[in-house]
């Protein structure tokens, strides 16, 4: 009797006719420790390589876009910071500037400088968890659980200033609620001077590490032209070797000022995504030391907000005993201050890439519409095509390197 | 500034370019950031497929539905393209009637339009006709309403225990 000849595990053989692969079908996630958030792939395998893929995703939507049609302006910042909450005060700084660019208010020089330096404290935050996270899923859970106290320390630095330490919900329109006390701005000469040691064991733990670096190199790749066409942005799309950053394309926040390297990669991998990160985090760290010297020099020492009474609250003392402070707190807080009617869209570089509010105002209280560019909506849908014919666990590495955050990507 | 100077030339072109399209284009201004032009909704698919390949606008940075409740044409889309090479934006929009609401995709000419487009007829009934998997993406699939028109209320309608009529909108 002919024996059937058994198919080769790598190939789609057909023998007499018939397809002999026993394909799988797998759910990765919704709720998967490896996924890092609440979306879920279900994946064709054929034995460990994967097929294909039917991502779900809207786990944890929740209607941003048609709550802020019911909110006044100076109510938002709470909804942005649910976004990306790794980054969080980026998410609020992009939410402001938004809002500043629609009255026309200019901020003072320091109090740009002082939004720069949270900024890039909160890109570091972003990026360490990323990346320690990369470090996780490959195997090396000790930068995980080193690395990961300095992003805590990060948000001791957001406590400080604002009160709170993932949803931030940190500034105002026009500038910041109260200026930074002596322990904010001793905390960040502390991660400037601790960082950069841990930032070099770090590295010296995976960036030449033999089985690191087997786990990443041409895990995931994508060229650059398909990453472009795909909508990519962010160190997603400068790891495919495109130099596009939004702090330099569009300047906000004074960021013309600063004297910064775009790190770019080469293959699009998750190593070059990696590596991309892991040099952005020290670019941050000299983009602070660059603002603390200027604010050092400046002889401005007190301004922290644009002269703008219709979005200032006034000083809780006088609130507590004068009629008119009374009635402006009242008015701000009742979202009565008058914004202009037109159409704006103003974009910040985000922890994953480009940020963006596209705001329609008519003149009324609440904005018209607004529509949330999130990053990483948008370049994740191209993991299907960066993971097709790899290994799971490549998936799992691809997938995580993407920093894709749920709270981002269902808005 | 230079940099400026250029950006309104460039800004210019693009502007002459797509009044000398004649018909197709109903409007162009110049919004406080960025130029902004208004297609009818037969040559829209046209239009963006010129600004791509002519005048290098390659990335798709966003695609969202407006709804204008009481007006003629009432669903809009909006896209805002993007030419990195150059640092210029541009702002396209496009309307339709209720009774019809359907433009052609631009999956063909972004991959990245394909999550926005299924987003777009997710929240506002928007149909794309040429989508490769045109389905909800973000609701369950079988939500009964498009939640971001204006008439989807925020609030659960039978409520009676709280008049917010002194708040928002």
């Amino acid at each position: 009797m002919k024996q059937p000849q058994r198919p080769n595990f790598w190939q789609r053989d057909l023998v007499e006719g018939k397809d002999l692969r026993e394909l799988t079908t797998l759910n990765l996630g919704p709720t998967h420790p490896a996924t890092h958030g609440i979306f879920q792939n279900v994946l064709t395998l054929d034995g460990e390589i994967i097929l294909d893929t039917e991502q779900t995703i809207g786990y944890i939507h929740r209607a941003f876009e048609k709550i802020a049609e019911r909110r006044p302006f100076y109510q938002i910042p709470t909804l942005t910071d649910r976004m990306n909450y790794c980054s969080a005060p980026i998410n609020n700084m992009g939410w402001h500037m938004t809002m500043e660019k629609l009255c026309g208010i200019e901020l003072p020089k320091r109090a740009q400088y002082m939004r720069v330096v949270v900024m890039e404290l909160a890109r570091i935050a972003d990026h360490i968890i990323c990346n320690t996270i990369i470090g996780q899923d490959a195997g090396a859970t000790t930068p995980f659980l080193y690395v990961y106290q300095w992003r805590e320390k990060i948000y001791d630095i957001y406590e400080e200033i604002c009160g709170a330490r993932l949803t931030t919900n940190m500034g105002r329109i026009g500038g910041w609620q109260r200026d930074w006390n002596p322990l904010v701005w001793e905390r960040i000469g502390g991660i400037l001077k601790d960082l950069p040691p841990v930032l070099k064991e770090f590295e010296k733990m995976l960036v030449r590490n033999r089985i690191f670096m087997d786990r990443t190199v041409n895990c995931g790749p994508l060229s650059g032209e398909r990453a472009l066409a795909y909508g990519f942005t962010g160190p997603n799309l400068r790891a495919c070797g495109v130099d596009y950053d939004v702090r330099v394309a569009d300047p906000y926040s004074s960021y013309e000022e600063f004297d910064f390297v775009i790190p770019v990669g080469q293959s699009g991998d998750t190593y070059d995504r990696f590596m991309v990160r892991q040099q952005e985090m020290w670019e941050s760290l000299s983009i602070i030391r660059q603002a603390l010297d200027k604010l050092d020099a400046m002889t401005d020492k007190t301004s922290i907000h644009a002269d703008v009474p219709d979005w200032m609250l006034p000083p809780k003392e006088e609130v507590y005993s004068a009629m008119e402070p009374l009635i402006w707190h009242f008015k701000i807080v009742m979202g009565e201050t008058d914004v202009p009617a037109g159409e704006i869209y103003h974009c910040v570089e985000g922890g994953n890439g480009e940020l963006g509010f596209y705001l329609v105002s008519d003149g009324g209280r609440t904005p018209f519409r607004l529509h949330l560019r999130r990053p990483c909506f948008i370049y994740y849908q191209a993991f299907p095509e960066m993971i097709k014919g790899s290994m799971l666990s490549d998936a799992i590495l691809t997938m995580s390197s993407m920093n894709v955050i749920a709270g981002e990507l269902d808005a | 500034m230079l940099g400026f100077a250029v950006k309104t030339e460039r800004d210019q072109l693009v502007k002459e370019a797509m009044v000398a399209r004649g018909g197709t284009i109903l409007q162009v201004e110049h919004e406080r950031d960025l130029l902004c032009i208004s297609v009818e909704k037969e040559a829209l698919h046209d239009v963006l497929g010129v600004l791509r390949d002519d005048f290098g606008f390659g990335s798709l940075t966003t695609l969202c539905g407006m709804h204008f409740p009481g007006e003629e044409l009432e669903l809009s889309v909006v896209y805002h393209l993007h030419n990195m090479r150059e640092g210029h934006r541009i702002r396209v929009k496009s309307r339709t009637a209720m009774d019809h609401p359907e433009f052609r995709t631009a999956v063909d000419l972004w991959p990245a339009a394909n999550w926005m487009e299924r987003e777009t007829w997710d929240f506002f009934g928007i149909r794309f006709a040429g989508h490769p998997n045109l389905k909800r993406i973000l609701n369950m699939e079988d939500f009964p309403a498009f939640p971001l028109r204006k008439d989807y209320p925020l609030e659960d309608p039978t409520r009676q225990d709280k008049d917010d009529s002194f708040f928002g909108r």
